[in-house]
């Protein structure tokens, strides 16, 4: 898919397929294309170029048949600000053939306690749950959320995280994007990476952490890197970053136990004592920032 | 509960009916709008046929006079000023982008829109007729107002409609605010709503009653005032801004 700005490429030839059932996390910096992609898909805007389908339907072509199978959660804004949050919900409720009873969802998404509070009112928090679960009214097979949990509460984000694993097990199809890379670990089937308009990554978490081990401590700093590598088997790496904090990676496999002996054997020798030393596979963070790199995105 | 999905879109009728209950609640909630599309049309009614403090001539009582300006005011009130400024808000706070995510078509959120204006001007109607009444107004008119007048509104109402939506649809909010709110002060002034347009000179009379407002007031006082049948020249005004504007409207209104 391809979507031109003006003379800007906001998404450059990307493709993904998210499969039915499963919960997908498009994740990318600022400006990668996410949000873009996400409304070619809800119909907001048609590609210049490429093959879209969602549930079968050309968006461009079939919106009306497809907009009663989708929920939408915008990445802010959306509902009338002076409309309190109950009437909100049994407005779009009358949308839909077969909604969820307003007052449940309410209660579901925890916001019973403001029904009569104006959208305009609540918190930042509040209000992106009343946007989620307004996604959620007329019981859609495929839900996109864009960024759910930004501005909530750790609260919050446990319990949306917990709805979306509810609506997972019952059988609707999520597509999210988000900057938390924890949250994208925790409830997706499938991580696609993005940026600069196009698919950098793309498999299960497991798959994109891979099997790397890491091996972390902290000791006294400038110990001797080399000496160290040295003295543990050879598809090793070892470097200090930041000053004190030390990395052993072996990039194609785990962290033995005899690496392990190995490491401590050699600080013996020197009498340094590594304190949180830590064994650990890469974390989708660590993958994220290798392959979008460390520099600050408009 | 579960989340087990089974989508479907409501009928059509229901997604009108639903969404313009909402927007006639919020409207009717709204002090700012409740002020422009009933308070002052009320006071002026009030004001000026208690007190002569303007000299309308053509052998009309006072409030003979005012009552058909008051309705064409509030008629303008309601379809441009209050639609403008509403529309211009919703398209600013992505109301309207969230709602193309429904299944309710744009088709049907303009027609719950109408459904809104219709339903805020029978109210207007009937308030500021019973006050007119009150306030000893006597209507001068032939049997066909009855359908004449509807006319005469509902032509009016699609004009103003058709000039709300190009201007909430193509200025930011807060210029939409402002040039609503000023275009309803000037046609209140030069709209043949309290101030007679007999009054000024026959070359800016003709053209005054070539605007919308200046053809309803206009309208509706030959009907309601001097018992004209059929006020050719109004209608066929009006007939003609309502295309322009819903033309403008339909090509350069902007969703986000």
């Amino acid at each position: 898919m391809v979507k031109r700005y003006g003379a800007l490429t906001a998404v450059d030839g990307l493709t993904l397929t998210a499969r039915r059932g499963e919960v997908t996390a498009i994740l990318g910096p600022n400006g990668a294309g996410k949000t873009t992609t996400i409304e070619v898909c809800e119909g907001y805007r048609a590609a210049d170029a490429g093959t879209v389908r969602v549930l079968g339907l050309d968006p461009a072509r079939n919106l009306q048949k497809l907009l009663p199978r989708i929920g939408v959660m915008l990445q802010s804004g959306g509902i009338p600000p002076a409309v309190p949050a109950g009437e909100y919900l049994r407005l779009l409720s009358r949308f839909h053939q077969n909604p969820h009873d307003p007052a449940w969802l309410l209660d579901t998404v925890g916001l019973s306690e403001s029904k009569r509070t104006a959208y305009k009112r609540l918190s930042g928090g509040q209000q992106q749950r009343l946007s989620l679960a307004a996604a959620l009214i007329g019981r859609p097979e495929l839900v996109f959320l864009d960024e759910p949990t930004a501005g909530m509460d750790p609260q919050a984000r446990h319990a949306t995280w917990d709805l979306i694993r509810a609506l997972r097990a019952d059988g609707v199809s999520v597509i999210l994007t988000t900057h938390f890379m924890d949250e994208a670990e925790l409830l997706s089937d499938h991580v696609v990476i993005i940026d600069a308009g196009r698919v950098v990554a793309d498999g299960s978490p497991a798959t994109l952490t891979g099997s790397a081990g890491q091996l972390r401590f902290r000791a006294e700093p400038g110990l001797d890197t080399d000496s160290l590598l040295s003295a543990l088997p050879t598809d090793c790496a070892a470097k200090e970053s930041p000053a004190g904090h030390y990395l052993i990676e072996v990039p194609s496999g785990t962290i033995e136990p005899a690496l392990l002996a190995a490491v401590t054997a050699w600080c013996a020798e020197r009498a340094v004592l590594p304190s949180s030393l830590r064994i650990e596979s890469r974390t989708l963070e660590d993958v994220f920032l290798e392959l979008t790199g460390r520099e600050l995105r408009s | 509960m579960t989340f087990a999905p089974a989508p479907g879109a409501a009928p059509m009728r229901q997604m009108v009916a639903a969404q313009a209950g909402l927007e006639t609640r919020t409207l009717l909630r709204n002090g700012e709008q409740l002020t422009l599309t009933l308070i002052i049309p009320l006071l002026l009614l009030a004001a000026f046929s208690l007190e002569p403090l303007v000299s309308f001539g053509g052998g009309y009582t006072r409030i003979d006079f005012l009552t058909p300006g008051v309705i064409a005011l509030a008629v303008m009130s309601t379809a441009f000023t209050s639609q403008a400024i509403a529309t211009g808000f919703e398209r600013r706070y992505g109301v309207l982008k969230r709602l193309g995510a429904e299944p309710l078509s744009r088709t049907g959120l303009i027609a719950a829109k109408t459904v809104t204006v219709i339903a805020v001007e029978l109210g207007q109607a009937v308030i500021i007729m019973l006050v007119a009444l009150a306030l000893g107004w006597s209507p001068n008119a032939v049997a066909a107002a009855i359908v004449v007048v509807p006319l005469l509104v509902l032509l009016g109402t699609a004009a103003f409609s058709g000039f709300a939506l190009l201007l909430a649809g193509t200025l930011r909010a807060e210029a939409t605010l402002a040039a609503a709110n000023l275009i309803y002060v000037v046609m209140l002034g030069v709209g043949g709503v309290v101030f007679p347009l007999t009054k000024f000179p026959p070359g800016v009379r003709s053209l005054l009653e070539l605007l919308p407002t200046g053809a309803l007031s206009t309208g509706l006082r030959d009907v309601l005032a001097n018992g004209a049948a059929f006020p050719a020249k109004n209608i066929v005004t009006l007939a003609v801004w309502a295309v322009v504007g819903i033309a403008l409207a339909a090509r350069f209104f902007r969703w986000e």
